[in-house]
This record gives C-alpha cells, structure tokens and sequence, in this order.
C-alpha cells in the first residue's frame, strides 16, 4: 500500500456521508439520544436534579428565541449583521453550565448561549452587532471574554489567563472555545502547544459544527478534530454536541481535570449550524437542504423537551411558560435595540490607551471643534 | 549610584530592578532562560527568580504574545523578548488585532500592560531578517506605543518605565550597541519615558534621530562642526508617541530639518515628522524637510549593507543639500 492509499484510507471523500459524521457511534459521547432516550455513558455519570433539567431546558428555548429574534432584528435593519447559533443550543449551554463562577470563558463570536449562562445581557451581546460598542460587556465581572473575531486567537489567551491562574494558584480554569475551521489556524495549534507543555488549566471547546462558512471538515482535517489531541498529548473526546446533558458532563469533567492540575482536555462537540453562517451567508451555495432536514432530527431542544415530558418531569404548563418568558425576552430585546442610543462621536478617542497621548487629545479636541462647527447651520 | 554600563548590561539590570519591584512581571521569550537569550540581556535572570517568572518559552512568536494577553487578562506584566526584529511577524496578528485593541474594547477594563522588546536594526553582519527596522508598522497602530533607546541610561530606565506602564510598548533595542557603554545614573531617571532630548545644541541644521541612529547623527556633528557648521541633535526616544514640541521649538530657530532613521524612507517615520514640522513649522522652514534612510528594498545581504544603512556621510550630504537649499 502506498502512503498515499494509507492516508486516503482514513479520510471520508464525501462530505457529510460517512460514519464519522453520524451519531451513535463508539466515540461518541451521548446521555440523550437524539428520540429524548436518557442513556449511561461509562465513563461520564452525570446527576442533575429535575430542576436542573428544567434549567437547562429553559436555556436553550430563551437562548433559541433571542437568537430568532436578532435574526429578525437584522432582517429588519436594526443590526447590521447577526452570527446565528441556531443548532448549536446544548453545545453552548451544556458548556457554560459546566463552568464554576471563578472559571474564565473565552469565546468567539457566535457563544451567545454562553453569554446566556454567565448572566451577559442579551442586550449587550446585540450592541456590538449593531455597531454601537466594539466590546460591549464587562469582561472581568461576568468571567466572559469579549468576542474575539479573528480565528482562534482567543485559544491563546485563554491559555495565557490559564497559565496566570497557575501561577495565582488558583483552582479555576478557563474554558476556551473554538470552531471547527479554527483547528487549521497556526495560533490555535500553538495555543495547544502551550498548554500541554505547561499543563495549563485550559479546556479546548471545539464546536464542530461541520463548516468554516462554506468548506467542509474535510478541507480542515484528515482526521476526526478531537484524535488531533493525542498528537499534542493530551486527551480528546468527541461529545454530542446536541445533548446537553452529555455536554454538560464531559465539560465537567475536562474542567474538574484542569483544575486540579491534570492539564488541558481537548472537547470535539459535534453538532451542525443549522442557519447560515451569518445573516450576510448563503448556504443553499455549499450545502444540501436534505442535511439540514437530517439534523433537524438531532434538534437539541427537541430531544430534551422529549425527555422532559417521557419522563414527566415538565408538563406542558411549564412549557407554555417557556414559551411566555421567550416572548418577553423577545420582546425586551426587540425594544432594547431599536431604543439603543449611538455612542458619542468623542467615544472613539477615550480608551485607545489608559494614558491618553498628546496627540490622540488633540485630535479629540479637533473633532469636537468640527462638529461644533456645525451647530446652528440647521443640519 | 553612577556606574558604567553597556547598553545591554543596562537592560539586563533594569529588567532585574523591574522583577525584584513587582512580581507581576513575568519574562517570556526563546532562549531567555538557561542562555539568558542570544544577546544575553536576560542573564542570571532565571537562576535567581524561577521558570516561572523567566519563561523558556516554545518556539512560537505568537504563542508568546497571545499567552502573554492572557496573562495581562490576569494581572500579569508580560515582557516579550522577540530575538530578532524579522521574527516579530509571526506575533504580528496578536499584537496588532489583539494586544492593541483589548484596551478600547473593553472600555478600559482590560489593560494590556505587556512590553514587547524586539533588538532591532542592522549592522552586525547577519543573515536576512535579523536586521529590520520594523519601527512604522507598529507607529502606524492605534493602541500601541513605541520607544526606541540610544544610551545606557534610558536603557537602565526605560525599560522599567516601559514595565511600569499601563498601556502595551514596543521597546526598540538598537542591538549593533548593545555593547557601548555609557555612565547610569541608578538614582535618578533622566527623564519621562515618552520625550524626545536635544542630545547636542546648534544652530544651524536640527537633525532628529532614534535607537542606533543617534550615534551616527552626534558623529555626524561632530564632523560638521569641524567644518563651522553647528547642528542640533535631538534624540526622538519615542516614537510612538511622538514627542515633537522640543522639535519645533529647535527647527524655528534652525529653519532647516533632516530626520534619519535606518527603515526605508517611503511612508517611514520621516514622512510623519516631515508632515508635521511643516505643518507647524512652516513659515520658520528654509528648507524642506529632508530624510535620511533606508532605500525602498529589501535588507541587502551584509557585504552591502554599508551601503544601504545611514552613516555620517549620508547624513552630511543632507545636511549640505539643506543649507544649499
């Protein structure tokens, strides 16, 4: 055999067709299957309380309705772009769940399920999507970093914040996420060299949600994204990425591991982003509507809304007041972004630095003396 | 206490001062440990604080910087040892869309407190990309300051100041002086971190120069007063800010302005200097501005890089050509 033939051997030609790709098998972690079916995993007990289910559930449905109604906001003009995290629910909720209040979040720009969870107002979240603020909330009290756009830089800072909570000796861990197309960018390669060199208290969130906007898995890895892992010695396991409570679990336990000085997990969350990359995307260019059809099976509300009521832990009162606080969110974001003021024009010059220079301050002064300028000319 | 140091050994100690003040900060580079880094400045420095406070770090630029966000996250004072100017563009990305712009996204809550030392400029002989000159490309980045020292006193100094400060500083080592020495006052600082000195007093030409360059343009005074022509030398000490109120104030008693620097001309910081003297200075210039620097090349290898560098002879030229102006 040819190293070629080798290396083609382990490689799925076809997108979205080979096994790798579908739930149910070995390596894949799963506490729910995708009917609502509450199954045991070996290696990942996990004991939740049935108000904690219907904590859970209720993250995901409010998470899902601010997400629909940002798009709609879009849509509408009143943001200029939106990054849906539609199908993505369990993976960000199960994951900021399995955060303690000290552990630092390091996300990219579409964890608003995350954001959820560490009490970030949704309201702040849309701020920065409709153009009013670069950052938009407070980073330290909410342990939430702020959005990080560029691919995977943020998995070195949080491999950094971790390396400073080791030397604090701090029994926390940060918890950095990252997608799929990020595994190819060099900086979260050397964020994984760090911290398995330094036993960093660092977690790799890795959402494979199967596309970097338009291209495949396949042009991003060989192999399967968590068995990466293994090369930079440390462990990988790939979790289904629509089960919240297995997420939940297997973050639990990467974090729990990090903390107590065990060194950097590797979580592949497999899942499928079921809207468009962002409200500027197009996926009817560069995915097929029958493998949006099939994930629709593996809906992450779906099957724990299934479970809740099989196993008549929430009745459908209790969803009907789902539902009825979805659409107040709904309706507080929806009022909360078309009455967002505009910054001041001066806002751009007041945090460039925390010793403001010379000539930034000129600058500011002549900009407020232009407007000025204007005053009284009838505009 | 004065005491006669070379600029290296000054930096070496100054980082030394900076550790034993705040344990905040943390070294971070290639080589920096065991070595004491290929130029040596961090010598000792690891036997006496710890691994983890001089950190042999894995052999990527990024990595180094990207970690050293994180820590500044944390309440850390990274201090990044970049080994060779040409070597800082694998960090590039994180210092430019990230350390820079942490501050003004967060509003402040985030301070990036994190000092990226780079040894820059030619000089010595080397191969390619070990002597760059990368001064406007981080001059041209909002949230970014840029110091470049000439002596071993505000190698001694700044390098503390630079650590003490809240926001992120490239700290520019002219590395073909590493080895002058200079008297230290470790007293007494020489001055604020961002602001610029008139280094020898004249009359008739202003000549502005930074890191390495400073040497070349005091020579080239020298040599010009020889000759009764009496120029004035400023050493700009910061780049980023620019500090040029002393500038004025010498060029509308001169009339007559050269900048040298060793980076190319074209849209260098002479062409900075150049706008903003002219816009200040306009009815006091008998001259235009003139620039003295690197051609618009790549570095040459170094048999020819006599020839692309600065040295006194170009600097004279132009002096000539601005008083014949």
């Amino acid at each position: 055999m040819t190293a070629l033939q080798q290396t083609t051997e382990v490689v799925d030609p076809v997108p979205g067709a080979g096994a790798p790709h579908l739930p149910g098998q070995p390596e894949l972690v799963q506490l729910l299957t995708p009917e609502g079916e509450r199954v045991e995993h070996p290696d990942y007990a996990l004991d939740v309380s049935d108000d904690e289910l219907r904590g859970l559930y209720r993250d995901l449905a409010l998470v899902r309705r601010w997400d629909v109604e940002a798009t709609a906001l879009q849509r509408q003009g009143e943001l200029g772009i939106w990054a849906s995290l539609l199908g993505q629910e369990a993976a960000q909720v199960g994951a900021g769940r399995a955060l303690a209040p000290d552990d630092m979040a390091f996300p990219t720009y579409r964890e608003h399920g995350v954001a959820w969870t560490r009490g970030v107002d949704p309201l702040h979240v849309i701020s920065l999507f409709r153009g009013v603020d670069q950052g938009g909330w407070d980073p330290v009290a909410t342990h939430f970093n702020l959005y990080t756009v560029v691919i995977g830089a943020q998995t070195l800072h949080a491999t950094g914040y971790a390396m400073g909570l080791q030397r604090d000796g701090a029994e926390s861990a940060t918890l950095a996420f990252l997608g799929d197309g990020a595994t190819s960018q060099g900086e979260v390669n050397e964020a994984m060299i760090w911290a398995a060199t330094f036993a960093a208290p660092v977690v790799f969130f890795c959402q494979n949600n199967q596309y970097a906007i338009s291209v495949p898995i396949e042009r991003q890895s060989r192999v399967p994204l968590y068995q990466r892992a293994a090369g930079f010695g440390f462990p990988g396991v790939r979790v289904d990425g629509n089960d919240v409570l297995a997420v939940l679990a297997v973050t639990r336990a990467a974090l729990a591991a990090a903390r107590e000085g065990s060194g950097p997990t590797f979580i592949e969350a497999f899942t499928y982003r079921m809207g468009a990359h962002t409200t500027s995307d197009d996926p009817t260019r560069y995915r097929l509507a029958s493998e949006l059809e099939e994930w629709k099976l593996r809906d992450p509300i779906a099957r724990l809304k299934a479970h809740l009521s099989r196993a008549g832990i929430a009745d459908a009162d209790f969803f009907a007041s789902v539902d009825a606080e979805g659409d107040e969110l709904a309706a507080r974001i929806r009022q909360g972004t078309v009455e967002m003021p505009d910054p001041a024009g001066t806002e751009i010059f007041d945090h460039v630095y925390a010793e403001q220079t010379p000539e930034l301050a000129r600058q500011r002064e002549e900009f407020v003396a232009y407007h000025a300028s204007f005053e009284g000319e009838g505009h | 206490m004065a005491e006669t140091l070379t600029i290296g050994k000054a930096l070496n100690l100054g980082l030394r001062k900076a550790m034993e003040d705040d344990a905040k900060v943390v070294l971070m580079g290639e080589d920096i440990g065991k070595l004491g880094g290929v130029f040596r400045i961090t010598d000792g420095l690891q036997k006496d604080f710890g691994e983890a406070r001089v950190v042999d770090t894995p052999l990527a630029e990024a990595g180094i910087l990207g970690t050293a966000v994180g820590l500044a996250m944390r309440g850390y004072r990274p201090v990044c040892e970049i080994q060779f100017d040409g070597f800082v563009f694998p960090a590039y990305n994180q210092i430019v869309t990230q350390v820079a712009k942490i501050h003004a996204r967060s509003k402040g809550r985030l301070q990036m407190p994190i000092v990226i030392r780079i040894p820059f400029g030619g000089g010595i002989g080397a191969v390619e990309h070990h002597s760059e000159s990368p001064e406007a490309y981080f001059a041209h980045t909002a949230g970014l300051k840029v110091v470049a020292v000439s002596t071993p006193a505000d190698a001694y100094w700044g390098i503390q100041q630079a650590i003490a400060a809240p926001d992120p500083i490239v700290f520019l080592e002219p590395k073909r002086r590493y080895w002058e020495k200079g008297a230290v006052d470790t007293d007494t600082a020489p001055g604020p971190l961002f602001g610029s000195r008139v280094v020898r007093g004249g009359d008739d030409v202003t000549v502005l120069a930074y890191g390495p360059m400073v040497k070349t343009a005091l020579q080239a005074a020298e040599a010009a007063a020889e000759e009764g022509r009496s120029l004035e030398v400023i050493d700009l000490r910061t780049v980023s800010p620019l500090d040029l109120d002393p500038v004025f104030d010498s060029v509308r008693r001169t009339g007559r302005c050269v900048v040298v620097h060793e980076a190319p001309v074209t849209l260098g910081l002479g062409a900075e200097i150049a706008a903003r003297v002219t816009e200040t200075c306009f009815h006091s210039l008998e001259a235009p501005v003139l620039r003295v620097g690197g051609y618009d090349t790549p570095y040459p290898p170094s048999k020819l890089e006599e020839e692309y560098l600065p040295d006194l002879d170009r600097v004279l030229d132009a002096v000539d050509r601005s008083l014949g102006f």
